[in-house]
């Protein structure tokens, strides 16, 4: 018999748990268009909803006349705030502490900004009916640019607070000013400034994108007036949240309110708010009597429904002669929109923008954030990265690309001699958080070996030289950039969202035949979850993958989480996984020990199954520990074998990577052509290698555009310039580049696997090294900041304006 | 509005429907006759999710009405794999190139690579690149989508796939 046996090793490779490339499971349904997505979701009798939106930037609501609306065959209502406000549903409180209009009252503050909702039998009928909506508008003037939000005889945007002195993070220092956070010792700061040899100073802007995912916000509300119960299937990140939302909004229960998020067609930060198209869908549902679906097209998604970043750095580092950085001061100014539903932990106004000081030992800093209102669309979502950290390594990583450029010294170089040292984790930064685990400089020199950083900078040497004598019109950047990510929030200690502690969860079942339905309250957009959490559970309890069911999105049947977002899922869901797994494991134990007639202490772990110490002979299976469960439990325990956990994270986990971009710029188009990324990631222990790399190869993509040609732009009177797919730049196969990737482990001490999270390192690294490569292009002609999107018309205009066209 | 009869053959089989003429392919092949695998991501005629393949061409079917498309022979996703569940090879390419992740765009890039594969069975990762450039894709960054059409090209040529993806 012991000849057929399998080794552990084989055993384990069968089991297709941690570490292997498992093909995904979601995929077989996927690809043969089998997908379930909101739009899909088809209900006897369902109406369809549709926004009349706002043609100005700013304006009074004079009348609404939707007279010629309502006659048109097959609308059944419209809706606007004068229907809302009696239930005290025309405004609906943001995560952020604010509120925001869901139909417009007296004023609208954006374009788009939703103004009516119709509801027909039909979504041709419905778009044809809030044509004939007719609203009477004054149109006051707009205010776009967030500098002047402050200024003395500013127009008031927010009438409804602007008597209001204090705010949701303290007081108001203006009728258009939100917040104001500061954090880190000013005093320190300010001297360590006062003795510096060198100092630099820039205003890095981080101009306003939208996250963009391909399937727009949608979603299907059916109430049941018999049971006095409401069900919401939609496009959500974060289900469990918006059930309670809903239920503190409408006051219906929220044991009777049941949220679905079926397969959702990415996300990237756009999908964890609560819009006023589900408020409104909601209501119509209660009011009709019959579901209601609502899908935003692309143009309203694009202008109305969030947007990221827009956020102005002031950055300023001081520094000795020989680079070594002393300290980093920072004020931002941070454009917010008309109303603040920025989606943040609740007691952090700016995000964990404070991991500004990057990866680099700095002995003080300090950071002031300003939050204003414009008129502009609400939101300050994290468009595929932790709160506010894109901005902030963005900051960082150009600034000390400038200060390397004053300091002659190469960028890589003043990187080295700065980075946080591996014996210093867990490493204390000055501005409150505690990095669990790393070690940069190994990162940083694979990096370079990889690319051979020497020969590329001797390269590129040589094509300046060309260049001032004619031979070429060619300029060559290379980019470099080093990140450390701050993600899985968080401690319930630091981190809440409308004062729910933001742990996660996980519950699995493990069935009398072995099968095993595990539930998370996390939320999968494309990131695999069904696929790794079951390898997860594998390595943990020995069953196939291929036994275990995942399941995420029904707030009926999953254990309540905080959903997707800011790679929190395998920080926090996953943690949560294993430790579920490890409570059945321990009960499955007392079953193997009583079965073979042994101590539990005489018994360990073997891939799958309990042996007797020194007799490998004598074991149980997991299999069959699970029968045994519901077959014949020891005296005293409970028959069964399942558990749930919720997992509060000691604290948060610090993914990092160092990045390496090689383009050549062409002064007479401003092309930039990518000609190689190499991008290593360290996310701690690798659950799936071939997923992580395909999370990275997406999130590089996205940096790509973010980098190179995103904008959401505004003219002086509040138009949105760019809200659609003609212009607002998302690349295709052509453009983007080929992405070479690497990796390092280095587990995190506190998470149960060592794991990260990994899904938006690539965004957060990836756009300040394009940035710095467009920089390090026309450095030597004397440019030191160029401002993002590097697109061909702005970056021709830098090669004009340095005098390269003669 | 008045409407208007249309019959056609959807993934070999025929089917018809009263549509308004100014009803989208996409609607009536989403709406009416529940292939729900296209989808609609833009106003706009970019994104390519709603592509289908249409007497041998690949179209977007949200800039087509319905009555345009009478009389046509329509495969969509839901056609791809073989009548006993036997998937395509762009489908198990797809899979085990980890071509796609929220799968969004799968069906629109799968019927367009499709049509690709019939026009040049062996395309180069240029050819490629460029073949696909009407359909786009947030999630994956092409390059795992590029592999999964090689896989399939290989395979339908009945020569040995590469290797798994990373």
């Amino acid at each position: 018999m012991n000849d057929v046996t399998p080794s552990s090793a084989e055993r384990a490779e069968k089991l297709q748990g941690m570490g292997c490339k498992r093909k995904r499971v979601e995929d077989i349904r996927f690809v043969q268009g089998k997908g379930s997505y909101v739009d899909d979701l088809k209900l006897p009798g369902m109406l369809h909803g549709d926004l009349v939106r706002s043609p100005y930037g700013h304006a009074r609501v004079r009348k609404i006349d939707a007279a010629k609306a309502k006659a048109l065959p097959g609308v059944v209502a419209v809706l606007t705030a004068a229907d809302l406000k009696p239930l005290n549903l025309h405004y609906m409180p943001t995560l952020a502490g604010d509120v925001q209009a869901v139909l417009a009252e007296e004023k609208v503050l954006y374009q788009n900004q939703e103004v009516a909702f119709v509801i027909a039998t039909d979504r041709y009928v419905a778009a044809d009916a809030a044509e004939l909506v007719e609203v009477e508008y004054e149109e006051l003037p707009a205010l776009v640019d967030p500098f002047k939000a402050m200024a003395p005889g500013a127009p008031v945007l927010r009438e409804d607070i602007k008597d209001k002195t204090d705010g949701a993070h303290g007081k108001r220092k203006h009728y258009n000013h939100i917040f104001a956070w500061q954090i880190g010792e000013k005093e320190a700061t300010d001297q360590a400034f006062r003795k510096a040899e060198v100092t630099v100073k820039e205003l890095i802007s981080y101009q306003r994108v939208h996250p963009c995912p391909l399937e727009t916000c949608q979603c299907v509300a059916s109430f049941d007036k018999i049971k006095g119960e409401l069900t919401v299937w939609g496009t959500f990140q974060a289900p469990h949240v918006i059930r309670t939302v809903a239920s503190l909004i409408s006051k219906i229960p929220e044991h009777k309110i049941h949220v679905i998020a079926p397969d959702i067609g990415g996300g990237f930060g756009n999908k964890v708010g609560a819009y006023p198209g589900y408020i409104c869908a909601v209501v119509a549902s209660i009011v009709t009597g019959r579901p209601v679906k609502w899908v935003e097209d692309r143009i309203e998604n694009l202008s109305a429904t969030s947007f990221a970043r827009d956020y102005h750095m002031t950055t300023e580092i001081a520094a000795t002669k020989d680079g070594r950085v002393t300290g980093l001061r920072v004020h931002v100014l941070a454009d917010h929109g008309a109303f603040d539903a920025c989606a943040d932990p609740s007691k952090w106004p700016a995000g964990f923008f404070n991991i500004v000081t990057g990866s680099y030992d700095f002995p003080v800093a300090h950071v002031a954030v300003d939050g204003v209102y414009t008129n502009k669309a609400p939101g300050g979502v994290a468009y595929r990265c932790s709160f506010r950290v894109t901005e902030a390594a963005y900051c960082i990583e150009r600034a000390m690309d400038i200060l390397a450029q004053k300091l002659g010294l190469d960028p890589a170089e003043l990187r080295l001699r700065n980075l946080i040292r591996r014996e210093q984790f867990p490493y204390q930064s000055a501005l409150g958080w505690e990095y669990d685990s790393g070690d940069y400089h190994a990162a940083l020199k694979k990096a370079m070996d990889a690319v051979d950083y020497r020969a590329l900078r001797a390269e590129q040497k040589a094509r300046q030289e060309a260049f001032k004598r004619g031979e070429t019109r060619e300029l060559m950047g290379i980019g470099v950039s080093f990140f450390t990510e701050i993600v899985g929030a968080g401690p319930s200690r630091n981190c809440d969202i409308l004062g729910i502690a933001m742990f996660d969860s996980a519950e699995i079942r493990i069935h009398p035949t072995g099968a095993v339905t595990a539930r998370m309250g996390t939320k999968s957009q494309g990131q695999g979850h069904e696929t790794t959490y079951a390898q997860i559970i594998a390595s943990e309890l020995g069953l196939p993958a291929d036994d275990i069911t995942v399941e995420e999105g029904n707030t009926d049947t999953a254990p309540y989480g905080l959903g997707t977002y800011g790679s929190r899922s395998t920080p926090t869901a996953g943690a949560a996984t294993a430790m579920a797994a490890r409570k059945i494991k321990a009960k499955a134990q007392m079953i193997a020990a009583d079965l073979l007639e042994v101590s539990e202490y005489d018994l360990e772990w073997d891939v799958d199954r309990f042996r007797v110490k020194g007799n490998p002979e004598r074991f149980k299976t997991m299999k069959e520990l699970a029968w045994a469960a519901y077959n014949r439990v020891p005296k005293g325990l409970e028959p069964g074998l399942e558990a749930v956990n919720y997992y509060d994270p000691p604290n948060m986990t610090y993914p990092f990577g160092a990045y390496i971009c090689v383009l050549d710029v062409d002064v007479d188009t401003g092309v930039c052509k990518v000609r190689r990324f190499y991008a290593l990631d360290d996310c701690g222990t690798r659950i799936n290698p071939m997923i992580i790399e395909g999370q990275i190869h997406g999130g590089l993509t996205e940096a790509f555009a973010i980098a190179m040609g995103q904008e959401i732009r505004y003219d002086e009177i509040g138009n949105c310039t760019n809200p659609s797919f003609m212009d607002y730049f998302l690349p295709t196969a052509v453009e983007t580049p080929k992405w070479e990737t690497d990796w390092t482990t280095t587990p995190s001490p506190h998470h149960p696997i060592g794991a990260k999270g990994v899904g938006e390192s690539p965004n957060v690294g990836g756009v300040p090294c394009f940035a710095n490569a467009v920089n390090d292009a026309f450095k030597f002609l004397g440019s030191t900041h160029i401002a993002m999107p590097h697109n061909h018309w702005r970056t021709w205009t830098v090669a004009d304006k340095l005098g390269l066209h003669g | 509005m008045a409407k208007v009869q249309v019959t056609m053959k959807v993934n070999g089989a025929p089917a018809e429907g009263l549509v308004e003429p100014r009803t989208l392919l996409i609607h009536f092949l989403r709406e009416q006759l529940n292939l729900t695998g296209a989808h609609v991501g833009c106003d706009t005629s970019h994104c390519g999710a709603c592509t289908v393949d249409l007497d041998g061409r690949s179209v977007k079917s949200c800039t087509m009405f319905a009555v345009q498309a009478d009389g046509a022979d329509i495969l969509t996703v839901e056609g791809l794999a073989a009548p006993g569940g036997t998937l395509h090879a762009l489908q198990e390419g797809f899979r085990e190139m980890h071509g796609l992740q929220c799968g969004f765009c799968t069906p629109g890039m799968l019927t367009r690579g499709y049509r690709l594969l019939e026009e040049n069975p062996r395309p180069s990762e240029d050819e490629i690149r460029a073949g696909i450039a009407g359909n786009l894709c947030r999630c994956t960054g092409y390059q795992n989508i590029v592999k999964a059409i090689q896989y399939a090209a290989a395979r339908l040529a009945g020569a040995p796939v590469k290797e798994a993806a990373e």
